[in-house]
């Protein structure tokens, strides 16, 4: 550029204005951009719709998994035998894949209930409860295999079975989607 | 188009006076009537003029499907189905629209074979190439989301599988796939914006193809023996020549298309699919449609989400770096003993992968297609750099004309090394 201008090898002036008009063209441009990327996020709409919900677990019985919805995924809440509890205990955290103790996974005292996230860690099938070498889920896709307490134990599948944030408002009822404050 | 000068001179007085104004006339005689064609071409050739008809032919019975068509979780399902029965020959609108993604696809795997087989990738054609594989990639986005459109089962989880891909990445992946989902899983936003999109990428493809012919038209098209046009005599204008071939061609092309559209319209789809998504119950046996079933088995011989998802996209990818990893001099295949028998081997690790593909990821179909992968990729980055140092190509023909008439007798020879071509080096 600055041979065009003129002949002396030290930035002019006019350089300067041209880089100066150059970024702030590139500022803009990147700035509108923005609104653009941001509209494709989660909507007001879609976040609000994120309301906690109630579960009654009275008709849930042992042995059962029952299917839920919050905020548009899947959730399992899995009514635990005292054998797959003892199965999910009896584990060598160390050799897990995503190591975790099943008393991490379950809230203090409620050992029967397990709540997790119902799609798969791989690329979010629903697997199949009760199924798999462990007892726990199988997942059909691509063959991950979960344990009862939904910690992955083969297959492809990088992580456990998240847990939502839920938490116990009586002995029989639980709300998913919030954490107990105390 | 850049060496040969237009020979178009408009008649009339009308035709003067808009040719010096917008010269399209003779842009459109240059390329498509005067255009010198190598006149040994087969049939193979014919592929880029079916490609343009069956991109046209998405084009049209899309915009009248988005006419009946609704773009709503709650209603797109029952829209299908309206324009299945309600609409007057909806239901012929969709099969050609659903068939021809595949017959699509079925022309773009053998234009790209055609392609590797006669080395169409090397010098001078790499950009031509590498936009063709543009073309590729914009077609299998498109022919994704034009899937999840009638929000079926299969629908509902392939967009879920898929879009999950996106989640391997680390840190960013969990964000990155809710801006594509616009919530916190697959659902009425994504079927949206995936609607959009659909609508938007054809005509992409359609520029994009515009850039390639483009590509095609400076060193012309590549041909059965791989050496260049030399003279007049290796060539025959565009048209007649190549305009009625293509045309003949396209005609048999839609007998082939009309017989799948008339006799078997659900063929190539799946059962699953005319049932209502659900995200609650993911179908038995999720597979996706037969022309990613190559890639998807790629994804899953690899016991890693993250490596696998690296490996799907690296198969495509890694075709964009094929003219230089090619270093034999010899273009077509013809011409290469050797390399003749391995193209044959990787065509069958590709349909071998396709099938695999189809089976369920367990036993020894996966110990196959982790042996298919491996030598997917050892084909590309081994093979393909070896041989041209260890093998003995046979000898080329002096010109087009020769390979076509046999060697004229008491014509000039061509003389030793005239087969060189100064702009293909590398
Ligand atoms: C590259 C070109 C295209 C390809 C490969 C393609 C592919 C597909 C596929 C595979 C489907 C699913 C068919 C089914 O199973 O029902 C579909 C559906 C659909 N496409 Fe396309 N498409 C293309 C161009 C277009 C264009 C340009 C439009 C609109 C202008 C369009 C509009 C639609 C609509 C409305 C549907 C939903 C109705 C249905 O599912 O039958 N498509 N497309
Ligand atoms: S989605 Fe479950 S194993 Fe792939």
């Amino acid at each position: 550029m600055a041979e065009t201008t003129t002949h002396v090898a030290e930035p002019t002036r006019r350089d300067f204005l041209y880089i100066a008009t150059g970024a702030a063209a590139a500022v803009g441009g990147a700035t509108l951009v923005w609104p653009f990327i941001q509209s494709l996020a989660p909507d007001a709409a879609t976040k609000a719709a994120g309301a906690p919900v109630e579960v009654d677990l009275t008709p849930i019985a042992e042995g059962q998994i029952v299917k839920i919805f919050w905020r548009g995924n899947l959730i399992f809440i899995r009514h635990r035998s005292a054998q797959e509890i003892k199965a999910a205990q009896d584990v060598n955290v160390a050799s897990l894949r995503d190591p975790q103790a099943d008393s991490e996974r379950v809230k203090n005292g409620k050992d029967q209930w397990l709540v997790v996230y119902g799609n798969c860690t791989h690329l979010g099938c629903v697997p199949l409860g009760n199924a798999g070498e462990y007892n726990g889920w199988f997942c059909p896709c691509h063959g991950s295999v979960f344990d009862t307490s939904g910690r992955v134990r083969g297959g492809p599948a990088p992580i456990n079975l998240p847990i939502p944030p839920y938490s116990f408002v009586s002995d029989t009822k639980l709300i998913i989607g919030q954490e107990a404050t105390a | 188009m850049s060496q040969h000068s237009t020979t178009y001179v408009p008649k009339s007085a009308f035709g003067r006076w808009f040719e010096s104004r917008l010269p399209i006339a003779g842009l459109v005689h240059s390329s498509f009537v005067a255009f010198p064609v190598p006149r040994n071409l087969t049939y193979f050739w014919t592929f880029g003029a079916i490609l343009v008809f069956m991109l046209v032919s998405q084009i049209v019975t899309g915009v009248f499907l988005a006419m009946y068509y609704t773009p709503n979780a709650a209603m797109a399902f029952q829209s299908v189905e309206h324009i299945m029965r309600d609409v007057n020959y909806g239901w012929l609108i969709r099969y050609l629209h659903a068939n021809g993604a595949s017959m699509f696809f079925i022309a773009v795997y053998i234009h790209i074979f055609r392609n590797f087989y006669y080395g169409s990738y090397k010098a001078p054609r790499e950009v031509l190439y590498i936009l063709g594989v543009i073309i590729f990639i914009l077609m299998m986005a498109t022919a994704f989301m034009g899937y999840v459109l009638p929000w079926g089962q299969m629908s509902f989880w392939g967009a879920t599988v898929i879009t999950n891909l996106f989640s391997a990445i680390p840190v960013v992946g969990e964000t990155i796939v809710h801006y594509l989902w616009g919530g916190y899983s697959v659902g009425n936003p994504t079927l949206n914006r995936f609607f959009s999109l659909h609508y938007l990428l054809p005509f992409m493809i359609a520029g994009v193809v515009i850039l390639h012919i483009w590509a095609l038209h400076v060193p012309g098209q590549n041909n059965p023996t791989g050496i260049p046009i030399k003279s007049g005599k290796d060539a025959v204008p565009f048209t007649p020549y190549a305009t009625i071939k293509d045309i003949f061609a396209v005609v048999v092309f839609m007998i082939f298309f009309a017989y799948w559209v008339f006799y078997i319209p659900n063929y190539l789809g799946h059962a699953d699919n005319y049932i209502p998504a659900n995200p609650a119950v993911t179908p038995a046996h999720i597979v996706p449609e037969w022309y990613f079933l190559p890639f998807y088995a790629i994804l899953r011989a690899i016991p890693d989400k993250l490596g696998g998802v690296i490996a799907m996209f690296s198969a495509i990818l890694i075709w964009v770096f094929m003219p230089w990893l090619d270093t034999s001099k010899v273009r077509s295949t013809a011409y290469r003993p050797l390399y003749k028998q391995f193209f044959w081997v990787f065509v069958a690790v590709c349909v071998l992968l396709g099938w695999l593909g189809s089976r369920p990821a367990e036993g020894w179909y996966v110990i196959a297609s982790q042996i298919c992968t491996v030598y997917y990729f050892a084909h590309f980055l081994i093979v393909l750099p070896v041989l041209g140092f260890v093998e003995r190509p046979l000898p080329l023909p002096n010109s087009i004309l020769e390979s076509v008439m046999g060697v004229q007798k008491g014509g000039a020879g061509m003389p030793a090394g005239a087969n060189a071509e100064p702009q293909s080096k590398g």
